[in-house]
Order: C-alpha cells, then sequence, then structure tokens
C-alpha cells in the first residue's frame, strides 16, 4: 500500500498473516486470500452468532502472482459484482495470452505496447507470458517498475524486466512493453513509431466497446470475478442474505431472488477496474 | 462460417484503411467463389433475408434466456449481436461450424426452415466469435469499420482492375456477385447489367480559387454554371417510372413522388434538387424537411414544393452517352428537356455567359449576396462523364468563407492517428453572459497548431464527461464556415455550414468576441 499509495496512506499498519484472528471486544475479524492481486483478502466478521464475509475484489481462478481463492462459509456475503451481467465469461487466461504472442510473431515490425493496471494485472500479464515460454526481455512504463521490483522480492519470477528508456525505443520492434492503460492514450505513447496497441481486461469481451478502445488487440484478461465465478460462489458460500456492490447490481439482485437468496444493492465508493 | 467470423474480428479492431484492404483480400483469397461473394454482399449490407426480423430473433432468444437478465445486459451492451454471442450458454460440441456462410445464407432463405430451430442449434453449437458473426449476418448493420467504397477499392486492387469499371457496374449487380468475382479472378467477361434498374457513379469536382489558381488551366476550354446549394440527383427514367437517387445511390424516389418523368426510353439525368416555387430556390434548410420522409403528407408538399434543376445527362433514348464530350450531352440534355419543358418540377440549369477572367470574376463576386447559390461550377468542355473526382475536368469555385469568432468549450479525443490526441471541439459565442454552443468542428489546423490545442486542452481542463473534457471558456478560434441557418437543433439558434478552423486567436481576450445578437444582425439577412 505504501508503495502505491505513499507512506502517509493510513496513521497506522498493521500485519496480519491469512487465517490469524484478530479479538476486537467480542468479535473476531480474519482475513482469507481473495485471489484478486498479491496480498488482497476477503475479510471475515463473526461472533457468536453470526459471519460477514467481505469478498473484496476477487476472482476464483488460477493466478502464478496471488494467493489462490479460499472458499470461506458465511452467513451473510457482501459480494464485488464488477461483471454483474450473464453476458462475463472471462475465456482462459493462459489461451488468451497466447493471442499477445501470436501478434508478436505476426506482426515482428511493431512494438507491442500493452495496457495492463499497474498494481496486480501487469504483474499477470508478464507471468502468463512467462507461463507460456516467453523469455525474451519485457519493458515497462516507469509507472509498473516499483511494484514489479516488490513482486519480484516476494518470489514471483517475472524473469528479465526493464523500464524503457530513451536508447531504447529504436530497438523495440517485435518487444513487449507493458503500461498502465491511461499511458495508451497519453503523451507517452507518441515517441514510439508504427506501434501496435493491446489492453487486457474483462471489459474487452464486448466488441462494440473494445473498438471504442482504440485498441488494436484487446485481451480479455481481467482479475475479478465473472458472471460464473459471482454466482457459483454465492452458491458454494452457502448465504442467506448478499448485499452487492462495486458494480451492475441490478441483475446479480434479480438472480439471487430468482433462487431464493435474499438479496440488496449496497453503494459503496470506490473506483471501476480500468 | 469460422473463416467469415474470423475477417469481422480482424476488421473491427483494424483501424488503418489499408490493413484492411490486406484482411479482406487474404479472405477472398481463401475463399471460394461464393464465399466470396456472400462475405461481399454482406459487409456491402446488400444481404437481406425476408424471413428474419429484428422482432423474430428477440422472440427465440426470449424462449431460451431469461428475459431480466438479457435486457440488463442488452440495455449496458448497445449491441444486440454482443449481448446475444455472448449471453448464451454453448450446449453441443462444434458440429455447425463446418457450415460455411454459403449454407447459412441458404438456410435462412429457404421457405422450408424451421427458423426458431435452426437458429437455437445453430447458437447452441458454435463458439462465441462464430455466434456474433451469425448474429450480425442475420439481423445486417456490421458496424465493423468497412465502407462500400473500401470493398470496391479492395476489389479492384484484388482483381488487379480499375475501380471505375467496378463503380459502373456495381449498383446493378446483385449478391452473390459471381459473374463480378469471376471477371475479378479473369475467369469471366466484365458483367453485362440492366441500366434502366442502376445508379450510376456520379461525377464529381474538386475545388479550385480561380484567384489563385488561373494559371493551372485555360478557363477558354471552360464553362461555367452557378453552383446550386441544393442536394445532388439523379433521375432514372424508363416506362414511365421514375426513379431517383442521391450522391450516394442512396434511392430517395420515395421522399418525392411529385418527380416523375414520362419517358419510355432509358434516360438518365444529373441535377440539383432545390426546394422552391416556380423555379425560385429557397435555402437548404427547407430542403431539409423534405428528406428522409418517406410518405410526405399533402401539407408538406404543398408547403415544401421542390425541383430539379437539370445540368446533365447520362443516357439518353436508351444510348449510353457518358463517352461523349460535355457540350455533345448539352446538346442532348436540350432537346430531352424539350420534351419535359412543361414539367413544373424540372428546369434547366443555365449556363453563365463570360469571355474572360474579369467577367467571370465579376459573376462569382455576385453570388456572395445569395442565399441559394455556393459559388461557380468551373466545367471542361471536352470532359466526358466519369465517375469520381478528376483532376481539372469538373472543378467547383466555392464563394469565399466568412469568418466569426469562436470560443472553445469541450474537447473530444479523435480516430485513428489522432486518437491520443483532443481534435475534436465544440465552439461557443456568448448570449448575454451564458456561452452557448454553435458548432463542432474538428478541422482546419495544421499538426502543430493540433499539438498546441492538444495541450491547451489537458492544461485547461476544468471537467471531465466520460470522454469529453470541458475546457476554461479563455481560448477564442476565428471559425471559416460557408454559410448560416436558423436551426432549432442547437441552443444558439442557428447552425453554421462546414464550420472550420481558420486561425486559433491565442492572443484575443474571449470576451472582445461578437455576441449571438451581433452575429445574426450582421449574418442572417
Amino acid at each position: 500500500m505504501k508503495i502505491r499509495y505513499g507512506n502517509e496512506c493510513a496513521k497506522n499498519f498493521q500485519i496480519i498473516k491469512y487465517g490469524e484472528k484478530l479479538v476486537i471486544n467480542d468479535i473476531i475479524v480474519s482475513f482469507y486470500p481473495s485471489g484478486h492481486i498479491l496480498g488482497s483478502a476477503q475479510i471475515l466478521i463473526e461472533n457468536k452468532n453470526n459471519k460477514i464475509l467481505i469478498t473484496g475484489d476477487y476472482k476464483t481462478i488460477p493466478d502464478d502472482t496471488t494467493e489462490s481463492f479460499k472458499l470461506v462459509k458465511t452467513d451473510t456475503l457482501i459480494t464485488e459484482a464488477t461483471f454483474g451481467l450473464p453476458i462475463f465469461k472471462h475465456p482462459d487466461p493462459d489461451k488468451e495470452i497466447l493471442k499477445l504472442l501470436e501478434s508478436v510473431k505476426n506482426f515482428s515490425e511493431k512494438p507491442h505496447i500493452v495496457g495492463a493496471y499497474a498494481l496486480g494485472k501487469a504483474q499477470r500479464i508478464i507471468r502468463l507470458l512467462r507461463k507460456a515460454g516467453y523469455d525474451e526481455m519485457i519493458y515497462m512504463h516507469g509507472a509498473i517498475e516499483k511494484i514489479s521490483n516488490y513482486y519480484i522480492q516476494k518470489g514471483i519470477m517475472l524473469g528479465k524486466l526493464k523500464k524503457v528508456e530513451k536508447e531504447d525505443i529504436k530497438s523495440l520492434k517485435g518487444k513487449i512493453i507493458i503500461a498502465p492503460p491511461s499511458a495508451l492514450k497519453d503523451r507517452w505513447i507518441r515517441k514510439f513509431d508504427n506501434v501496435r496497441t493491446c489492453l487486457a481486461s474483462g471489459w474487452m469481451m464486448i466488441k462494440q466497446r473494445a473498438k471504442q478502445s482504440k485498441v488494436d488487440l484487446p485481451l480479455v484478461i481481467s482479475d475479478h470475478a465473472d458472471w460464473n465465478e459471482l454466482t457459483n460462489t454465492i452458491i458454494n458460500c452457502q448465504t442467506q442474505k448478499v448485499w452487492i456492490t462495486h458494480g451492475r447490481e441490478d441483475a446479480l439482485k434479480y438472480w439471487c431472488e430468482k433462487n431464493n437468496i435474499y438479496a440488496q444493492a449496497l453503494s459503496l465508493k470506490g473506483k471501476e477496474e480500468h | 462460417m469460422i473463416k467469415f467470423s474470423k475477417l469481422l474480428v480482424q476488421l473491427i479492431y483494424c483501424s488503418s484503411n489499408n490493413e484492411k484492404v490486406k484482411i479482406i483480400i487474404n479472405y477472398l483469397n481463401k475463399a471460394d467463389i461464393q464465399e466470396a461473394g456472400f462475405a461481399i454482399a454482406a459487409l456491402t449490407n446488400n444481404l437481406k433475408f425476408k424471413n428474419v426480423k429484428n422482432k423474430t430473433v428477440k422472440e427465440i432468444i426470449n424462449k431460451k434466456i431469461d428475459k431480466t437478465l438479457f435486457d440488463l445486459s442488452y440495455d449496458y451492451t448497445g449491441d444486440l449481436a454482443d449481448t446475444i454471442s455472448l449471453i448464451w450458454d454453448k450446449t453441443k460440441s462444434n458440429s455447425a461450424s463446418s457450415k460455411s456462410i454459403v449454407d447459412v445464407v441458404k438456410q435462412l432463405n429457404s421457405n422450408n426452415t424451421d427458423l426458431e430451430k435452426y437458429i437455437t442449434d445453430f447458437l447452441d453449437s458454435n463458439y462465441v466469435d462464430v455466434r456474433w458473426a451469425f448474429i450480425k449476418l442475420l439481423l445486417g448493420g456490421f458496424r465493423v469499420g468497412v465502407s462500400a467504397n473500401l470493398i470496391k477499392k479492395t476489389l479492384a486492387v484484388y482483381g488487379n482492375k480499375n475501380k471505375d469499371d467496378i463503380e459502373k457496374i456495381w449498383n446493378g449487380l446483385s449478391p452473390p456477385y459471381l459473374n463480378l468475382i469471376k471477371w475479378l479472378r479473369n475467369e469471366g467477361e466484365y458483367p453485362q447489367i440492366k441500366m434502366s434498374e442502376t445508379f450510376h457513379s456520379m461525377m464529381l469536382a474538386n475545388s479550385i480559387d480561380l484567384k489563385k489558381d488561373l494559371n493551372k488551366i485555360n478557363l477558354n476550354e471552360y464553362l461555367a454554371e452557378y453552383k446550386w446549394d441544393g442536394i445532388r440527383v439523379q433521375i432514372v427514367c424508363k416506362e414511365s417510372k421514375t426513379k431517383i437517387y442521391t450522391r450516394t445511390g442512396e434511392d430517395i424516389t420515395y421522399s418525392f413522388p411529385e418527380i416523375i418523368l414520362d419517358f419510355k426510353e432509358l434516360v438518365v439525368l444529373d441535377g440539383e434538387l432545390l426546394a422552391g416555387k416556380n423555379f425560385t430556390p429557397t435555402s437548404f434548410g427547407e430542403l431539409q424537411k423534405r428528406l428522409n420522409k418517406k410518405n410526405p403528407s399533402k401539407k408538406l408538399l404543398f408547403n415544401t414544393p421542390v425541383f430539379v434543376r437539370l445540368y446533365d445527362i447520362l443516357f439518353y433514348k436508351e444510348k449510353d452517352i457518358r463517352n461523349k464530350n460535355l457540350l455533345c450531352r448539352k446538346k442532348s440534355l436540350y432537346q430531352c428537356y424539350a420534351d419535359i419543358k412543361n414539367n413544373i418540377n424540372f428546369d434547366l440549369s443555365e449556363m453563365v455567359k463570360f469571355c474572360d477572367y474579369n467577367s467571370l470574376n465579376k459573376i462569382y463576386e455576385n453570388t456572395k449576396t445569395s442565399k441559394f447559390i455556393e459559388g461557380l461550377m468551373i466545367k471542361k468542355k471536352t470532359s466526358l462523364y466519369v465517375p469520381g473526382r478528376r483532376k481539372n475536368l469538373w472543378l467547383k469555385w466555392k464563394r469565399s468563407p466568412r469568418y466569426i469568432d469562436v470560443i472553445i468549450m469541450y474537447a473530444q479525443r479523435g480516430h485513428g492517428k489522432r486518437s491520443s490526441f483532443y481534435s475534436d471541439f465544440t465552439l461557443g459565442i456568448f448570449n448575454n453572459n451564458n456561452i452557448v454552443p454553435i458548432a463542432k468542428a474538428y478541422s482546419g489546423y495544421t499538426d502543430k497548431e493540433l499539438k498546441l490545442l492538444d495541450k491547451f486542452v489537458r492544461n485547461n481542463t476544468i471537467k471531465k464527461f466520460g470522454p469529453v473534457r470541458e475546457v476554461k471558456k479563455i481560448l477564442v478560434v476565428e471559425l471559416a464556415f460557408d454559410s448560416m441557418q436558423e436551426s432549432n437543433r442547437h441552443k444558439s439558434g442557428i447552425s453554421l455550414r462546414f464550420p472550420r478552423f481558420h486561425r486559433i486567436r491565442w492572443d484575443k481576450p474571449s470576451d472582445e468576441i461578437l455576441s449571438l445578437d451581433q452575429i445574426k444582425l450582421e449574418f442572417m439577412n
């Protein structure tokens, strides 16, 4: 958090391990992996009679850069709903990343700039590339460097990485450069010649929307649960009540009610995935 | 359908026209003649299934998919093909995927097909991208960024043929264009078409400013006509049936039931459609009331009469005279007009008499006071009627633009090359103490100026609305435009024809520009 938001982003910091129980009066608070990014957690708040689980941002599919999602049984579930519509069924990321490698092969004269959220998504893309056997140098926009170094420090193998410098620009043909999505629209991108732009996001599922993003290669890779993961989690955690936040509440609420689970929308402040 | 869906997916994410040409040619090379033909028909929106309606498809979907979830999803994506292809749960293995676009078209056109079963089975047994392409094919309107013109250009490159030759027959061909593709592949003759049932691509003019470019042409070789501010139309008549087409070949006959000719033998005429009574034109705004009205009411026909001012002829008494020179064609036009001179919906565009540049220039200067003359047309007397814009054959000498100062209010990023630049601007003027929008403009500046404008927007943003940025109302732009009209579409109550940047007035304080009232006084008389 300090790397991302600065040293003063909170007054006090307290480190806690997954599964460790924190007792506050007669309430117990514990944290479980949410599979979203490195260190992300679901929060379980319980007393003798009742359990409330807050998923936060989560996904249940495997990801090398984070601890796997842990299913926790609860009475009340507060779930995210970023992709809370049945049109969102994310494809297999291992297959999706092959599209990028194929493009690098077919357009070997072009630098490939991949837009990926700096915290988590960028490192996951790098890891997916390594897993698929890509072992060339991967270049990074400055905004990605610090967090990637932290991931490496935590033992996640990202291979050869380099912050892209002025002197690199001419030698980037057929290379992969990872940058935050905003950089694709920013002045930063103008210094490269003849680029192919890619964007890794769950939103890329919708073709008209992907077209509007004006990238050459959309990649459907998301760190959020898709519709099937959302609904399966609701069933499997055996909750009676669901509170829905962060995203498209209507469809998920309707689905819950149709399946005889009480549900209501909960408005919380927060940002959408990029 | 796998090949076809791959083609569509490649096209939708491609922003360069040259790349699109390559992608389509790559498909044509791999496709058999029928596949190629149907794909071309689909991409040019010429494939229609009379049995399949939007409603039919929605009803089928509602039987399989929960209606509330579907509506919420459709509401979110705004695209039927995206919604259906994504929400559908694939239930069977890939049995139908080997079916080509040809089979699909055949099935959809057949009266023996159980549409509901066919569509459901297809969706059940195919992957997302194929389902998506299938729905696009069913409902038309591909929205993959390919124009009919780009397809014609692609076909010319593909067959190594002249695009004009494709242009000449295109509108008379029908899917799946087998004779066209055979000819392109050098396996057949140049296709013959029915001239009477076809729109013939129009000859267009290039801009010229004779004040600067007089030395580029020999004025003696040219004749002059007024450039009327209406819409260009082509009238095709045979067996007493009249058709009216716009410059793009759109059939607008139904909007103008009073434009009727009575020739037995084929006649094709070229002219300007204008609003007005007794051959006295009114403003373009009047004509707009008649456009896109399918069955105009008697009241509208009475209140807003129209007529066609003829200036050229392509076919006369069955004969194609496009290969005759302009003076010959004018002679035929006069002969033809003699037969219809009592028709109150047709008159002739008179030639402007001039002996040299000075006398022509005087006429040009006089056009400036007219509301419905845009300038002069200068046409080479020996020019044949050829489609498209050719150098120095037909020239338009538009009257010089008028200028007003406006303030930049909002900016949006552009497309393609300009996608990282704020290049599309909403411009406003003062009305009392408010600033109201008067026009949008996205041209007229140099690349260097665009960089400066982009920097200005980024540094002076006060609010963001999705892709739109509102900026501090401090930068004045001198805007060029062709004419000004009343309009209730804009808050300012006026609209400009062809607004574009003329100069950026970095120096001018925004409170020194003319107000709405002052502008109306000066330009609307």
